[in-house]
């Protein structure tokens, strides 16, 4: 009877509306090799350089201790920095590109040379035109500088100003602020909401206001450092399970309840499950159908990170619980953030009223930071209600079935064209393998040569022969412009095959 | 011959031993030989739970609720709604008051010139940016902040981050890990308690701005390293102090602190959020204010959401220090980067503070005008420098229980409201 119950909860497809795709294809053997090797011989190369330089016979960049201090304790460990020097600063042009234009589906990079292989940049004064823009968070295509948007933004700011000037809890709380969340709210489908100033201090000081010593934390694999940095500051005991692993995530309840805290056997507080609606390294999406159902079986809280789904995914943009088609009020914390598909900055929680008052109270943010500028909390009114279609135009419903499709066709181009892709069908975050270091730095500058922005990443962000290059899809991006990014694709991994 | 004596020798002990003895070892022997073999004794196995058990155990479980019930004696559920702009008047549920009660130092909230370069980025870069630093988050805006940021402190370079409180609670743990040790002062702000917590080290409290007790446990820690010697050379040691203490509006006694630097060798973080665009002839801060040279102190840190009314902070120092948290502060790696208007709000801010260095002067004047105001209020007493622009005002003495000294601060709030709007806070 016990194991049938077990089953019931994590193997049930009848859980799911419709078929859940994800892949994680293996790293084939020689390429795993082959990419032990490849860092192999860079770390050589790494300890050479390292004393060519301490000899004075290269000439050495880095900076220096001043003078007067040379006998204090040193700042930073000589390894610690080791990987920075000679790994990282080979390949640094691929990062911190500085853009002067909007972050929408096209943009303009500020073009920059390296006189001395990237220690020191210069900028040119030129202007790299009309590049393609497959790395910012730019889901529904919101990060534009005319429209709706722009203009309830402007006269946000001419009423208001650009600042704030104070917390929350004081006199931040402005009535455009109790608007926000209002809105928020009816977004979301939940009693009440709270918005807050930044996207990372949400989770970093809300988590330690709900949970404490004598709780548990069951926390994904893979979740963002600022779910771990909440985690470990509410001083709450953490247990990681396996990534969207609902066996590993089921074993850890049981064993919690059963045996209780370590060591004494007391009963545990509070349980709550931490878990992300896309994971942007994976590209993969929670198993939120099987997640609630072990959650309403073991009564413990589930707190959903939507920083990336939210507006992305699901048929009218409200996440990943609009994505299953699952009630709202299953889940206790909806946290998420307005950066990514709202074009705006900041963090929001939802939630029921009793959490959200509490929180108004008890938050760290809420006390002692400040609250968010007045356009930024303009900018995400004016996008949430063209998404909800309160403006009274279809643009909103448009843009989430424009990115759906175009995350379709996307990613069933570079599968057809024998590409290692990971993640859920339906994500539009697409990461594609690369495995081999000197990969990273050769597709990322090929790809800028034919006017194509992406972005790769490497250890320690990834498992060190996992690296990989990420593209993030966007309503903003006609199907011309997904054409001409994927046809360059094969010609460049060719090249980087021959290199 | 040698050998054959000594075999001869452990022969004849062995025969000439009593009858015993050998008895004894042999039943020692014995004994040995069986809990060597025998299995091994495991608490748990008295512990094997059956199913049933276990299931019951799962359905008996009750956990507390996520949130404790709201208690009536906390703060009224709502706060306070403010229409319109928070500037020198302000209307705040729907009565118009004085404002007493932001951080808006240089009053440039609601400057003219800053709106409009505020709306001119945003005509040019939309509202957010929609990545962070490292992916495509970085415009020319940011860039150049950092480089005005830098000019203006006079050090080699800036970092900006994109949420005021996240500036120091991302700094400290950058470069404290497990195992070095932080001396800080008592009052120090809940960023800074935050970004210690986050570390992992050994944090040593002095009290609020005596040097002498910081003298001391620094002697302390020297003891503690000459007999460990090893362990001292690669220990990190740091004192992380306020420029302007948020909770008692002192100053705190650079000079003497930058001796102590000296003498024991541990490096300074200072936070200057309530100091920068305040002391200092030029709106440097204190180590303006006390003539101190900047580079010795290693890093300072500020928000730009006081003096310079924008969103944000900033850390600056030398190249050497600022350039380890472009990978390893969290709040910047991890985070969006500060929305383009905002950081142009934020230069033209700077802009009219280089241009105009008076107002500083003034601001300082206006806070001892304040200040000697106050004075001689019965039953209050106001803590703090003359010249420092946000103060407390305490009662002199307690009641007995904090449930009463809060009612008393808040019945003087509601009488003086009508006309001025202070705010009380409240350490919940």
């Amino acid at each position: 009877l016990f194991e049938q119950k077990n089953q019931y909860v994590t193997h049930n497809p009848k859980l799911y509306k419709k078929p859940f795709v994800e892949s994680f294809e293996e790293t084939p053997l020689l390429v795993a090799v082959l990419t032990y090797m490849g860092y192999g011989i860079l770390t050589i190369f790494g300890y050479l350089r390292d004393f060519l330089r301490h000899w004075n016979i290269e000439k050495c960049h880095v900076a220096r201790e001043r003078e007067e201090q040379k006998d204090f304790v040193p700042l930073y460990q000589d390894f610690e920095n080791f990987y920075t020097r000679n790994l990282y600063m080979r390949i640094r042009d691929n990062w911190n590109r500085p853009i002067c234009s909007v972050p929408g589906a096209k943009m303009d990079l500020v073009e920059r040379v390296s006189p001395d292989y990237n220690w020191t940049f210069e900028h040119t004064g030129k202007v790299v035109k009309d590049v393609i823009n497959m790395g910012s968070y730019n889901y529904l295509g919101f990060a534009e500088n005319s429209g709706a948007c722009a203009d309830a933004a402007i006269e946000a700011t001419q009423k208001y100003g650009a600042g704030v000037g104070s917390t929350r809890c004081e006199i931040g709380n402005l009535d455009i602020h109790e608007e926000l969340e209002q809105l928020v709210a009816r977004f979301l489908g939940v009693e009440s909401s709270m918005a807050f100033g930044m996207g990372f201090a949400t989770n970093s000081m809300n988590i330690p206001a709900l949970t404490g010593k004598g709780c548990l934390i069951l926390s994904d694999e893979l979740n963002h450092a600022s779910l771990v940095l909440g985690a470990r500051l509410s001083g709450s005991t953490i247990r990681v399970f396996k990534h969207n692993n609902m066996q590993s995530l089921e074993k850890l309840l049981r064993d919690a309840i059963i045996h209780g805290q370590p060591r004494t056997h007391r009963p545990w507080k509070k349980i709550l499950i931490v878990v992300e609606g896309i994971y942007s390294m994976e590209g993969s999406i929670v198993r939120l159908p099987e997640v609630i159902a072990l959650k309403k079986r073991y009564k413990a809280y589930l707190y959903l990170d939507e920083a990336h789904s939210i507006g992305a995914l699901g048929p009218n943009g409200r996440g990943v619980v609009d994505y299953f088609g699952l009630d709202p009020k299953d889940v206790d914390i909806m946290m998420g953030t307005f950066t990514k598909s709202f074009g705006a900055a900041g963090g929001y929680i939802g939630g029921k009223k009793e959490l959200i008052d509490y929180l108004r109270h008890h938050s760290h943010s809420a006390l002692y930071a400040t609250s968010m500028s007045s356009p930024v909390a303009q900018q995400i009114i004016t996008s949430m209600k063209i998404i909800m279609g309160e403006d009274g135009t279809t643009l909103g419903a448009d843009r989430v079935r424009q990115l759906s499709e175009n995350t379709t066709y996307f990613r069933r181009k570079l599968h057809d064209m024998g590409f290692i892709i990971y993640g859920n069908d339906d994500s539009p975050v697409v990461p594609m393998m690369l495995y081999m270091p000197a990969k990273i730095g050769a597709f990322g500058r090929e790809m800028l040569k034919r006017n194509i922005g992406t972005v790769v990443v490497g250890f320690p962000a990834t498992p060190i022969i996992e690296s990989r290059a990420r593209f993030c899809i966007s309503a903003a991006h006609t199907r011309e412009m997904l054409d001409t990014v994927s046809l360059p694709i094969s010609p460049v991994r060719v090249y980087e095959f021959v290199i | 011959v040698h050998r054959s004596e000594c075999e001869w020798f452990l022969v004849s002990v062995w025969l000439c031993a009593p009858a015993y003895h050998l008895i004894l070892e042999g039943i020692l022997i014995l004994w040995i030989i069986r809990l060597l073999f025998s299995k091994t004794y495991k608490l748990h196995e008295t512990y094997k739970l059956t199913e049933k058990e276990k299931e019951d155990l799962i359905e008996e479980w009750q956990p507390e609720p996520l949130v404790p019930l709201a208690s009536k004696d906390c703060l009224s559920l709502n706060y306070d709604v403010v229409t319109g702009p928070p500037s020198h008047k302000i209307i705040i549920n729907g009565k118009e008051c004085i404002n007493f009660a932001s951080f808006n130092f240089l009053g440039l909230l609601d400057n003219e010139r800053v709106k409009e370069k505020a709306l001119a980025s945003l005509k040019k870069y939309g509202v957010g940016t929609c990545g962070p630093r490292g992916f495509y988050g970085t415009f020319d805006v940011h860039l150049e902040l950092e480089s005005r940021l830098a000019k203006f402190m006079k050090t080699e370079e800036a970092i900006i981050y994109s949420y005021g409180f996240a500036t120091i609670a991302s700094a400290i743990p950058a470069y404290s890990k497990r195992g070095d040790i932080i001396f800080v002062d008592e009052a120090a702000c809940f960023s800074i308690q935050k970004g210690l917590q986050a570390s992992r080290s050994f944090i040593k409290y002095f009290k609020h701005n005596d040097m002498e007790d910081l003298e001391r446990l620094l002697k302390e820690q020297e003891l503690e390293d000459q007999k460990n010697p090893r362990k001292a050379r690669v220990t990190r040691k740091f004192i992380v102090v306020e420029g302007l203490y948020m909770n008692t509006a002192d100053i705190c006694p650079l000079p003497e602190l930058v001796k102590l630097k000296y003498k024991y060798k541990v490096r300074i973080f200072l936070e200057e959020s309530l100091s920068f665009g305040v002391l200092g002839e030029y709106g440097r801060g204190v180590t303006e204010h006390f003539g101190v040279d900047i580079d010795d102190i290693d890093l300072i840190s500020a928000n730009m959401e006081n003096a310079i009314a924008s969103i944000g902070g900033f850390c600056c120092g030398r190249s050497f220090v600022i350039d380890h948290q472009r990978l390893s502060g969290q709040g910047y790696c991890f985070s969006a980067s500060l929305p383009p208007m905002l950081a142009a709000a934020a230069i033209e801010a700077l802009n009219i503070m280089e241009e105009d260095p008076d107002i500083f002067a003034i601001l300082r004047k206006k806070s001892e005008h304040i200040h000697k105001a106050l004075q001689g209020i019965s039953g209050l007493k106001l803590v703090g420098e003359p010249f420092a622009p946000a103060r407390h005002l305490q009662l002199e003495r307690s009641t007995g229980s904090r449930e009463s000294d809060m009612q008393l601060l808040r019945s003087i709030v509601d009488q003086v409201s009508p006309d001025v709007h202070v705010q009380y806070l409240v350490q919940c």
